[in-house]
């Protein structure tokens, strides 16, 4: 048997399987397809301060071995889910890691501070910060895309919530340098980094011949975009053994269909792998890629899945040696 | 916890057992045990396409046509790569499945009339309706329409398992030239009608809303809105509907629908292929939100 459990910035995780935000919903339509409490951790889709209706349609366009959606962020607003779809993920057993967002960075650390007055609130094992958020105050500049901005929002966040529980930034691969932001993030407080969100891409419908979503442009996932992951992952990792960064887990999201991608990025440094787009295809995707990781490194004789976190990076070494 | 078994939805690997090309249409057969001993009239299933390395992930939704025996099936119109995909498959070629999906039909509690209207192949779901209600000692019409006679699914079936049958097409090559809208009126008012199946392209079935209210009918519509995931999860497949407290939401067709009431639908929110969010819509993004949101968004899902 694999020990498949890691900690993840001082939160102990049976296996390190998660759903990815905006891929899952809230639960419950999972929860239909398999026991979420199984998961590592379930990952809710970001949740702002108010409700929000989302855009209008089409929202979505299939792309080659992936897709483009522009939905808005819609969502019930922090308060309906802290009394309503967090307590029911706690009651059916689910570790939570609760994706929060803001139009101004105050409203990022109003929405932690509600969030961490739920009744559920036991059932959280961290806060993912989804800083691919315009700024109102910044003339809509996504947070991300600038370091400033993005320490930011991460250390107002970071004063609001329990010391106890770890916040994630998650990044943006749309920069021209992703280890600044990264950077930047942790010595704001963030205990460890998300990556990588949506590649911000448009598709145009060739019979309309106009933008085919609503939106204009949206956010481009699925295996597609792995080798992205891939990419900006390990260029974290390698400022973080360089000295360059602090050193924090890494969660690795970005068109993960199986256990063969999910141990790519843990070998380029990832601790923890969401699964998101392949859900679509595959609602089982979480749990299936959980069993192909363990079944991959069992095959490479590895005893525990924390000995491979990064493992690429040794191996390079060698080559250069 | 673990999920009770009986809410747990079924995926499975379906065996295909028959393709027959049926006018601009084909009809799949599939060996699907599981999904259909709980299938009801009106709801779905979401077929992946291109196998377990496909490059297309995302399942395709049909309206079930038939559910029996261990079989379910769904009609098709190749019009993409991924309905391509299902229509040039051979029987013993296997389809991952995903179903029964969503929330059928409503059935009356009273033995009332009723009429079925099906746009194109928007008909698949009403034959096996149609038998259900007249097990129940409903009266049912039928009227099918499409654009010309290749695109009509159904008609010999529906002369079966219907009480009375009118047709049209666009061109006349079959049945009355015109449209479906253009003779329900006649068909509710002939046969005392109450409630008003629909299942077919959105215009239509917003014609078919006006006429029931305009008859004094109820319209239950089948709405054909693109998924990406069919299952909930992936919030692309909403539109505007009003619920009973009055306020309109933006809401799933996977799992709210497909059935929706068809008065509580905002039908004035659709225009050429674009369906906006009304601004009294609960949670409407204001205008100072939009603006920025448009063209500065990044990777927000």
């Amino acid at each position: 048997m694999i020990d498949m459990s890691v900690d993840l910035a001082g939160m102990r995780l049976p296996n390190p399987l998660m759903t990815a935000s905006g891929c899952a919903a809230n639960g419950r339509e999972l929860h239909r397809f398999f026991d979420i409490a199984q998961l590592g951790a379930f990952v809710t889709k970001t949740v702002m301060a108010d409700p929000r209706s989302g855009r209008g349609t089409p929202r979505m366009a299939e792309t080659p071995s992936g897709m483009l959606n522009s939905i808005g962020l819609q969502g019930p607003g922090i308060r309906d889910f802290a009394a309503g779809d967090l307590v029911w993920l706690e009651s059916v057993g689910a570790r939570v890691l609760v994706s929060i967002a803001g139009n101004t960075a105050d409203e990022y650390a109003d929405v932690a501070a509600a969030l961490c007055q739920s009744p559920a609130f036991d059932a959280v094992v961290g806060v993912e910060v989804n800083i691919s958020c315009p700024n109102v105050a910044n003339r809509g500049l996504v947070f991300a895309c600038d370091p400033l901005s993005s320490a930011r929002v991460i250390a107002l966040v970071r004063e609001k919530v329990p010391p106890d529980v770890p916040i994630f930034a998650k990044l943006s691969p749309d920069v021209t340098d992703i280890v600044e932001i990264a950077g930047a993030c942790v010595k704001a407080g963030a205990d460890g980094l998300t990556m990588i969100n949506t590649l911000l891409a448009m598709v145009i419908d060739t019979e309309l011949l106009r933008p085919q979503v609503a939106g204009v442009t949206g956010g481009l996932s699925g295996p597609g975009i792995r080798p992205v992951a891939v990419r900006a992952i390990w260029q974290v990792r390698a400022a973080m053994l360089g000295g360059r960064i602090p050193t924090v887990p890494i969660i690795g999201v970005g068109g993960v269909r199986t256990g063969d991608d999910a141990l790519q990025l843990v070998a380029a440094g990832a601790s923890a792998i969401q699964v998101g787009t392949a859900t679509f295809n595959d609602p089982n995707a979480p749990m299936r890629v959980k069993r192909e990781l363990a079944a991959a490194l069992q095959a490479r004789g590895f005893a525990r899945f924390n000995d491979v976190v990064g493992i690429a990076h040794t191996r390079l070494d060698r080559k250069r040696q | 916890m673990n999920p009770e078994p009986q809410e747990r939805t079924p995926q499975v690997t379906g065996e295909l057992i028959a393709n027959r090309r049926v006018g601009d249409y084909h009809h799949l057969t599939f060996a699907a045990p599981g999904v259909v001993e709980r299938a009801r009239p009106g709801q779905f299933v979401a077929l992946a396409v291109g196998g377990d390395t496909s490059a297309n992930l995302l399942r395709r939704c049909f309206s079930i046509y038939r559910a029996e025996g261990g079989t379910v099936d769904v009609v098709i119109a190749a019009r993409g790569p991924g309905t391509r995909w299902l229509t040039d498959l051979s029987a013993r070629d296997e389809v991952n499945i995903i179903g029964p999906l969503g929330r059928g039909f409503p059935l009356p509690a009273e033995p009332v009339a009723c009429v079925l209207v099906g746009g194109g192949y928007g008909s698949a779901p009403l034959f096996w309706l149609a038998a259900t209600l007249r097990q129940r000692g409903c009266h049912v019409e039928m009227v099918l329409g499409a654009a010309t006679r290749d695109r009509l699914f159904g008609v010999a079936e529906a002369r079966r398992c219907a009480d009375g049958l009118m047709v049209t097409t666009d061109d006349g090559s079959e049945g009355v030239p015109g449209w479906v809208s253009d003779v329900l009126p006649a068909v509710i008012d002939r046969s005392s009608a109450e409630i008003v199946y629909g299942c077919g392209p959105m215009a239509m079935l917003r014609s078919v809303t006006e006429v029931a209210a305009a008859h004094g009918a109820v319209a239950q519509v089948a709405v054909e809105e693109s998924m990406a995931c069919g299952i909930g999860v992936c919030m692309t497949c909403v539109m505007p509907v009003t619920g009973d407290d009055g306020v309109t939401r933006m809401v799933r067709c996977c799992v709210d629908g497909p059935v929706f009431r068809g008065d509580r639908i905002r039908w004035e929110a659709f225009d050429h292929g674009w369906c906006r969010v009304p601004q009294d819509a609960h949670g409407a993004i204001t205008k100072s939100d939009a603006s920025g949101a448009v063209t500065k968004q990044g990777g927000a899902q």
